[in-house]
């Protein structure tokens, strides 16, 4: 990566950026997002994290991306879970413990089915 | 003089003797000795708690209800109802205050609670923090280009003046005005110094920011240095804190590829290269002048000042401090100019405020609302209200030196200025709310302890007064308290603050202050009566616990 020398430059890496990020969508992928701030991994997201990853590999899995991100504010909710399918609207899951990862990874992720018990309501 | 079992409180500022606040407390006094309790109840004047709406007010303790508009001809009711059949004057009570209308807020609430606004942690929470095309993405690192490519840095800091943005470390300082100092200071070398010791019990908001959105924190700091001249900055960042620490260097290793830390920034001659510094677990490093020697390797001691680090700092040379909140706002202040951030939170403090919350309510975490709103609404409406089966008591604020907060307080909008003239300080952003089993005396003991331990010992105020205050607080929850002693703890809280060398020991002080100020009656109780109203404290010396 050559180092930015101009805004203009810096505008053509971020619309990059977004087109990146929209092909994703587009595409019909799917992105998991685990919430991964000291609050998360406190409340156990590390091993959220690892039995997505394991699902993934030991089923196969293809079209997901996971990815981590910091703490939204409600360490309360923690282990916090995002799914995106395709353009639908975000799932907010809470309380993600690895068996519950699980069961999101088959009946959500896989089966297009959000996982009703530990969805977390937000307007987003 | 005998133990009263409740007070009264009516507001006596010149709104309220105008409204006939003086005349209520005679029909008050005569109501009492109506029902013959002038001995159990004591009527006793405050001063403004900032409730303008329901002048004269009246608050009956320990309930801390909150009465008004009450008029002389109310005394009667209010007494029967609530001193002499004991429940609450329902006709009498105060309205929760109405939304201030003169809090700006953004045109689009894109926030996760009803209300609440983002701009510090507009995307933590949704960018990959350990991915710089995602900060990218959204408009990341804009405001840097801008800033060195189209604006000189008179302009940045005049930008910054503009937006009225305070220092949100805890003392509220205008940060455009540092950094104007700053760059007027002579020196051949200047350093800018992001302060992210966050220690304040209760306080992670800092954390957060770090490891949700840590390029936003490298690009603040890479404007700051080109405003103020400097060409090297350090984040001192708490020790404890391993995960931002470790997304922190990622984002400046990726920032330095990218060109937006190095030399040559943008294709111009600014340089700034960006170091980043783990404390070691001392509290007394969060001041900016002991944060200073210990990142030149010295103890962690305060410096006497004047000099001020913006002349000279680090190595002697003009040094600019800034803590987390405070630079993170900077970014979006270039972005969308200084007028756009002035129109959120009030006039005299504008911005928003991140807070911590936590205790006795149903919902903790972190939330980022405009300044000026209130306690009430906090709780209310982002904490989602208090437990089940609790009432509100007081709030202790930003951390171990902030101010507690009693409910006749809990109207006052949060912002710089309504908070001083109220007596109370927004501290460093945690709000620990407590219910009615809370005991003040046992909280400010533990407040006391954390003092104590955490005192660098360099100046005697704060050495002794801290430790002399705990041991009398401590006396008071054995069962061992002295009533002479607290006249002695309010003495040594005026010394402490008065010639303390540095903000611990002049707000070390503040909770004992509150204490006796808002709960005197729950601490005699302990004295007088030997009991601890809420059963918290052991009201016996215990068994020598082994030395913190």
């Amino acid at each position: 990566m050559p180092a930015i020398k101009s805004l203009d430059e810096l505008k053509r890496i971020r619309e990059e950026a977004l087109k990146k990020k929209e092909m994703k969508t587009a595409s019909g992928s799917i992105q998991v997002i685990v919430a991964m701030g000291t609050c998360g991994i406190a409340a156990g997201a590390r091993d959220t994290m690892k039995s997505v990853l394991n699902y993934i590999e030991e089923n196969k899995v293809s079209g997901v991306s996971v990815t981590q991100t910091g703490c939204i504010g409600m360490c309360e909710h923690e282990p916090i879970v995002e799914v995106v399918v395709g353009e639908q609207p975000k799932v907010y899951y809470r309380k993600v413990n690895a068996e519950v990862a699980e069961k999101i990874m088959k009946e959500h992720v896989q089966g297009g089915k959000p996982v009703e018990s530990n969805i977390l309501p937000l307007q987003v | 003089m005998q133990t009263k079992r409740a007070m009264i409180l009516v507001s006596n500022d010149p709104e309220s003797i105008r409204l006939g606040a003086d005349d209520l407390v005679k029909s008050l006094n005569d109501a009492l000795a109506a029902y013959e309790l002038q001995d159990e109840v004591d009527v006793s004047t405050i001063g403004d708690v900032g409730r303008a709406d329901i002048l004269p007010l009246v608050i009956v303790y320990p309930e801390a209800t909150v009465y008004g508009p009450v008029k002389a001809g109310d005394a009667r009711y209010l007494v029967e109802e609530h001193l002499y059949k004991g429940r609450v004057a329902t006709d009498l009570l105060a309205p929760p205050k109405q939304l201030s209308g003169h809090i700006g807020w953004l045109r689009t609430r894109k926030g996760y609670n009803p209300a609440e606004q983002r701009v510090v942690l507009e995307r933590a929470g949704r960018i990959d923090p350990d991915d710089i095309e995602d900060y990218i993405a959204h408009s990341g690192y804009e405001a840097l280009g801008k800033a060195v490519t189209e604006m000189t840095p008179m302009q940045v800091i005049e930008t910054v003046e503009k937006s009225g943005l305070q220092g949100r470390g805890g003392a509220g300082f205008p940060a455009g005005r540092k950094w104007r100092f700053v760059r007027g200071a002579e020196g051949d070398k200047k350093y800018v110094i992001c302060n992210a010791d966050e220690s304040e019990p209760g306080t992670f908001k800092d954390r957060v920011v770090m490891e949700g959105d840590p390029h936003q924190v490298l690009e603040a700091l890479a404007i700051a240095a080109y405003a103020i001249g400097a060409d090297e900055g350090f984040i001192y960042i708490r020790g404890e804190y391993g995960v931002a620490y470790q997304r922190l260097e990622k984002a400046i290793r990726q920032a330095e590829e990218f060109g937006f830390l190095g030399n040559n920034i943008f294709g111009t001659d600014f340089n700034f290269h960006l170091h980043i510094h783990a404390g070691a677990g001392a509290y007394v490093c969060g001041e900016e002048t002991a944060l200073i020697e210990s990142l030149e390797g010295k103890r962690g001691e305060p410096r006497t000042r004047p000099p001020y680090p913006t002349t000279n700092g680090l190595w002697n040379k003009p040094t600019l401090v800034n803590n987390v909140e405070t630079l993170s706002n900077v970014p979006a202040i270039l972005r969308n100019g200084p007028e756009w951030y002035k129109a959120i939170g009030t006039p005299s403090s504008p911005g928003t405020k991140v807070y911590t919350i936590m205790g006795n309510i149903n919902f903790s975490g972190v939330i980022e609302v405009p300044m000026g709103i209130t306690l009430r609404e906090v709780i209310n409406i982002y904490a989602k209200g208090m437990k089940p089966g609790s009432t509100f008591k007081m709030a202790q604020t930003g951390g171990a030196s902030g101010s507690i907060i009693p409910a006749a307080l809990q109207d006052t909008p949060m912002d710089f200025e309504s908070f001083r003239k109220a007596g109370v300080s927004l501290g460093s952003g945690a709000l620990l709310i407590c219910d009615q089993n809370v005991c003040i005396v046992d909280l400010v003991k533990v407040l006391l302890q954390f003092f104590r331990f955490e005192s660098c010992g360099k100046c005697t105020p704060c050495r002794i007064g801290t430790q002399r205050s705990y041991e009398i607080v401590e006396r008071i929850t054995q069962g061992q308290g002295q009533l002479e002693e607290l006249d002695k703890l309010l003495e040594m809280a005026a010394e402490m603050e008065r010639a303390s060398n540095c903000g611990l020991g002049q707000t070390a002080s503040a909770p004992v202050r509150d204490m006796l100020k808002h709960f005197r009656t729950e601490v005699e109780a302990h004295i007088r009566l030997g009991i601890c109203p809420t059963g918290v404290c052991p009201m016996v010396v215990e068994e020598e616990a082994a030395p913190a």
